[in-house]
């Protein structure tokens, strides 16, 4: 652990330009991974920026439908909020599925967004990691693998990505609102986050300096019947080895529009594009959902401890549709 | 036989009498005693499994502001004796382990201490290691005896030939991980030397334990060693013996004399230095006719120890005693691999072991086809086996049918994987428990009369959340036929008569024990009514029963498991266990270690498992987001409750101890639960969704 400063933003402008103008300045939000890994050697911050106080707290309907979520939004508040609740039943319930009830209030819309992979030798500096020590080496190929990725991975890394909350947002076709040096953007959730390839230290598309300050949920009556499983070792408080977050409408037993995505599968959230193709206009039924599934699984491949999460993706794709399409029949 | 105490304030169920004092938080754990002026120390690494130290550079950590010392093994205080090397540290190059501490910094603050230890730069001349056990390995061996003194291996008639001429046979091997403790309360020291007097305020389940071994170790007299721990936050086996974070801090107060020091290891760090449990291979062997009479036991345990020190757990200690067999053979063998020393753990050998002969006798029902509490009391035995002692009360057959009773084991579904509700598959299992009771000579008590009109009963005890504070208050309020009130007791400092360590399960047995002697004494001296000051010391008294009996609790667990049928995800939402342990002191408390004891037996079934890297030599997943134990959630309807009775031959109170029965046998009846909900055997702890996905 290396010593740090600490201020508290102003304002979000120059909370920017003051992390953006220091290449070892980061922002803090809750600090429930920052700070963790700063003890540990993960990350040595020589300035933390504050930006818990900046009025980012607020969920607000949009003018067009939809919902904005400040950065700032506790997870505990956006999970009991009353429209995330009815209009996006599976953003509440992520959220829930995700670490303590203790975390739960104190973690950000944001910080959730940017917590790392819990890949434990990512978190460990006595061994070698291409996310943290760029070109240092890949220690879990060949190791302990069973939280791994099976989707998308490359021979540089092979961590997941943790969040409950992403792979939620990345079903509900959410976007990310950034405020740069250059003034702000979007981005959406599926273009957010990165998969390894050969630049495993990268995780998103924000550049140094960049802050988020919301995330922005589209109109999408579909949502309104929609659920999150988590699939985990244990039955709280654990990352999920497979989570399915999915939306489903269904008219006269066929399905009309589905969104799906993955998590504990890949780098990150894994938005399902190729089981939502072959299930629009499908019947709904178990058949065609298991046809989805493993459309959508054709290409993992496993690591030495993680063969087993195929079949749980599977599995647990077809329960969360085969759910789904029970409750549309209310 | 000793004379039973009448029970008055024994058998009822006062409040934690440190209660109050702990929610209000000011019950000062070791790292919370005031002293003034502190420095902190931060342990070194090593970050390789074998190697020599080439060179340590400390320049950076010596030149930050704030660190007060550096020290290596190159400068590190000379150690006495090298008897124990678990706590032989920087005194040498070599490196056994990865985690081994290599050098420390001693500075003004704890965070300064740890950057400090972070800028210490270590070259290493590596040399391969082997952390790997296996059961082919060629270099297994046989200890002289397992822990604490057993024979390690045992071999009665001919199980050759019974398992050759047997109708029906059970040959399986079970194996359960690498598991760690993980007390709530990280190991902790305060460390003061100060004109060749030595204090320490540790966390520690026992004060003269810790005395005992550092005396030595640093080579003073034992009378200027004191050590002060009045409450624990769990131990679970791993502050049973002193560890090398002991030594580390008082090497670091020696070098910094009359300044207090303070150490607190992290989570991460306790998964190298405070021991663990073994991995266990066990083979099982079982031969029985068609009605489940058993022909003969046979458990082989492959299990591991340090190159430093041997450890060698007691894996298959309890299956001598368990069932009637006239054919019988347990034996240990261990690989010394380049890891971490192991240690004590909730209930070492009974635990694992315990698991691996209750799933195979559950084998054994279904391949009999007869009902496994039916194939249990077929094999019953009148006598122990082992020693061929009377038992001095064995209820093993009551605690199963009571269970039963309570549990509706009647309505169980012999048939595996064939019941179904909302998508989850159900099944139920059991499986016996068994504990000793164990008991350590020398622990002594005093008892005094005046303050207040209260008398003050004074022992050298530890608790470690177990309830040691109101349980022997109320053993002393009985043996002095007081009300609980009048009782002033002091635990927890090696200024008090000596006691033996909180472990075993013995604590209640040797130290209340030692209290009644030393109340009877009182009585004996100084009468109904005792002048202010009087005051008697006395020790636990020789038990000439423990030679004619064979003394041991026992117990049945019964769980109901269910698992997701497209998940394979595991829940335990009922367990029941029946206990048959001696008299019961305090039953609210007992209550809490039973159940308690279930949840590690839960946990250890579901999710404990330190994973070793092989390629690294450590466990890879060392903190609680990596290392899973139950959590609440994972706990569903745990009941626990025992048969009224007294064990007349241990101890004046009727007790056997209870602090570890509970977590006996509940993997088992877990597992078992888990086949019969869907028809896969998992040998291989711990019950991961993944091993019942199809």
């Amino acid at each position: 652990m290396s010593p740090f400063e600490y201020e508290r933003a102003a304002d979000a402008a120059s909370a920017v330009a003051r992390v953006a103008g220091r290449p070892g300045a980061a922002f803090l939000g809750a600090g429930t991974n920052l700070v963790d890994h700063m003890k540990l050697g993960v990350a040595s911050p020589d300035l933390l920026v504050d930006v818990t106080r900046l009025p980012f707290d607020k969920i607000e309907p949009l003018p067009q439908g939809g919902v904005r979520i400040g950065a700032g939004v506790r997870n505990s508040d956006l999970a009991a909020d009353p429209t995330v609740r009815r209009d996006y039943p599976v953003l509440a319930q992520a959220l829930l599925a995700g670490a303590s009830g203790q975390l739960r209030n104190l973690a950000t819309t944001a910080g959730n967004l940017l917590q790392r992979t819990r890949c434990v030798y990512f978190q460990d500096v006595t061994t070698p990691c291409n996310k943290r020590a760029s070109g240092s080496g890949c220690s879990a190929i060949g190791g302990y693998t069973r939280d791994h990725a099976i989707l998308g991975a490359s021979e540089h890394c092979v961590a997941t990505h943790p969040s409950d909350m992403a792979v939620a947002l990345a079903a509900l076709d959410a976007t990310v609102i950034v405020l740069g040096v250059t003034g702000a953007r979007r981005v959406a959730l599926v273009d957010f986050y990165r998969l390894p390839g050969d630049a495993p230290q990268r995780d998103t598309a924000l550049a140094h300096g960049d802050l988020i300050t919301a995330v922005e949920l589209p109109a999408l009556p579909l949502a309104g019947n929609s659920a999150y499983r988590k699939v985990r070792d244990r039955a709280s408080y654990a990352f999920a080895l497979v989570s399915v977050a999915a939306a489903l409408s269904v008219e006269s037993g066929v399905v009309r529009e589905a969104r799906m995505a993955l998590g504990g599968v890949a780098h990150k959230p894994w938005r399902a594009h190729r089981a939502e193709a072959a299930l629009r206009g499908a019947p709904a039924s178990e058949e065609s959902f298991r046809r989805a599934a493993e459309a959508e699984l054709a290409d993992a491949r496993p690591l030495r401890d993680n063969a087993f999460k195929v079949s749980m993706a599977r599995n647990t794709m077809v329960a969360v549709l085969r759910d789904l399409a029970r409750e549309e029949r209310r | 036989m000793t004379e039973l105490l009448q029970p008055r304030a024994i058998g009822t169920s006062p409040a934690r009498l440190d209660g109050p004092a702990k929610v209000a938080g000011t019950a000062p754990y070791a790292f919370d005693h005031p002293v003034a002026s502190p420095l902190y120390v931060y342990p070194v690494q090593a970050a390789v499994a074998r190697a020599h130290v080439t060179g340590i550079d400390t320049a950076a950590a010596e030149a930050l502001a704030g660190v007060v010392k550096v020290i290596t093994h190159q400068n590190a205080p000379r150690l006495a004796s090298d008897e124990n090397k678990e706590l032989w540290i920087l005194q040498s190059d070599e490196i056994h382990f990865r985690g081994q501490i290599i050098a420390a910094s001693v500075a003004d603050t704890p965070e300064i201490a740890r950057q400090a230890a972070d800028l210490v730069r270590v070259r290493y001349a590596e040399q391969a290691h082997d952390v790997e056990l296996r059961a082919d390995r060629e270099d297994l061996f046989a200890p002289e005896h397992v822990n604490p003194t057993y024979p390690a291996a045992t071999d009665d008639g001919d199980v050759d030939a019974a398992l050759a001429a047997a109708e029906v046979t059970v040959d399986e091997t079970y194996t359960t991980p690498t598991e760690h403790n993980n007390p709530m309360e990280p190991h902790a020291t305060i460390a003061i030397w100060e004109n060749g007097e030595l204090t320490l305020y540790d966390s520690t389940q026992g004060v003269h334990t810790v005395r005992d071994s550092l005396a030595p170790l640093f080579g003073v007299d034992a009378a200027h060693v004191h050590v002060v721990a009045p409450y624990v936050g769990g131990g679970f086996g791993s502050k049973g013996t002193t560890h090398a974070h002991n030594a580390l801090a008082v090497l670091a107060a020696q070098a910094v004399p009359g300044r207090p020091v303070k150490l607190a290891l992290t989570r991460q760090q306790m998964f190298s230095l405070v021991g663990y449990r073994t991995p266990t291979i066990q083979r099982v062997r079982l031969a029985a006719d068609r009605q489940g009479r058993l022909t003969a036991i046979v458990h082989e345990v492959v299990e591991q120890t340090s190159r430093i020190k041997e450890f060698a757990e007691q894996t298959a200690v309890a299956t001598r005693i368990m069932y009637a067999a006239p054919n019988r053979r347990t034996a240990h063998r261990l690989a010394a691999l380049d890891v971490p020393v192991p240690s004590w753990m909730r209930a070492p050998g009974e635990a694992p072991g315990m698991y691996a002969l209750e799933a195979a006798m559950d084998e054994l029902a279904a391949g009999c086809g007869i009902d496994p509490i039916e194939l249990r009391v077929r094999n019953e035995p009148d006598i122990d086996p082992e020693s061929g002692r009377p038992w001095s009360g064995r209820n093993l057959v009551g605690c199963l049918r009571e269970g039963a009773r309570r549990f509706g084991w009647e309505r169980r579904d012999p048939r595996p994987g064939t019941r179904r509700r909302d998508g989850w598959l159900v099944g139920v299992g059991v499986a016996s428990s068994t504990y000793p009771a164990f008991s350590i000579p020398g622990s002594r008590a005093s008892v005094r009369y005046g303050q207040d009109q209260r008398y003050v009963v004074r022992i050298g005890a530890a608790d470690i959340g177990t309830g040691t504070w109101t349980a022997l208050s109320q053993i002393a309020a009985d043996a002095l036929g007081c009300p609980l009130e009048a009782i002033h007791l002091e635990i927890g400092d090696t200024a008090l008569p000596t006691a033996s360590v909180e472990g075993g399960s013995s604590g209640i047995n040797c130290w209340g024990s030692a209290i009644v002697a030393a109340a009877r004494a009182f009585r004996a001296r100084h009468g109904a009514d005792p002048a202010d000051g009087a005051e008697i010391e006395a020790g636990m008294p020789e038990n000439p029963d423990a030679e004619q009996f064979a003394i041991h609790s026992f117990g049945a667990q019964f769980a109901e498991v269910h698992v997701h049928a497209d998940t394979g995800e595991i829940r335990v939402p009922r367990m029941l266990g029946v206990f048959s342990a001696g008299r019961i002191v305090n039953p609210r408390l007992a209550r809490s270690q039973f159940i308690g004891g279930m949840t590690m037996g839960l946990s250890m079934a579901l999710h404990e498992h330190s994973v070793v890297d092989p390629r690294f030599g450590h466990v890879v997943n060392h903190d609680l987001a990596g290392y899973h134990i139950a959590a609440n959630a994972d706990v569903g309807d745990l009941d626990a409750v025992w048969l009224d009775e007294s064990d007349p031959h241990g101890n004046p109170m009727g007790t056997r101890g209870i602090g570890e029965i509970g977590i006996v046998g509940a993997a088992a009846a877990i597992a078992n639960a888990a086949y019969n909900a869907t028809g896969i055997r998992v040998r291989d702890l711990p019950l991961t969704p993944d091993k019942f996905l199809a």
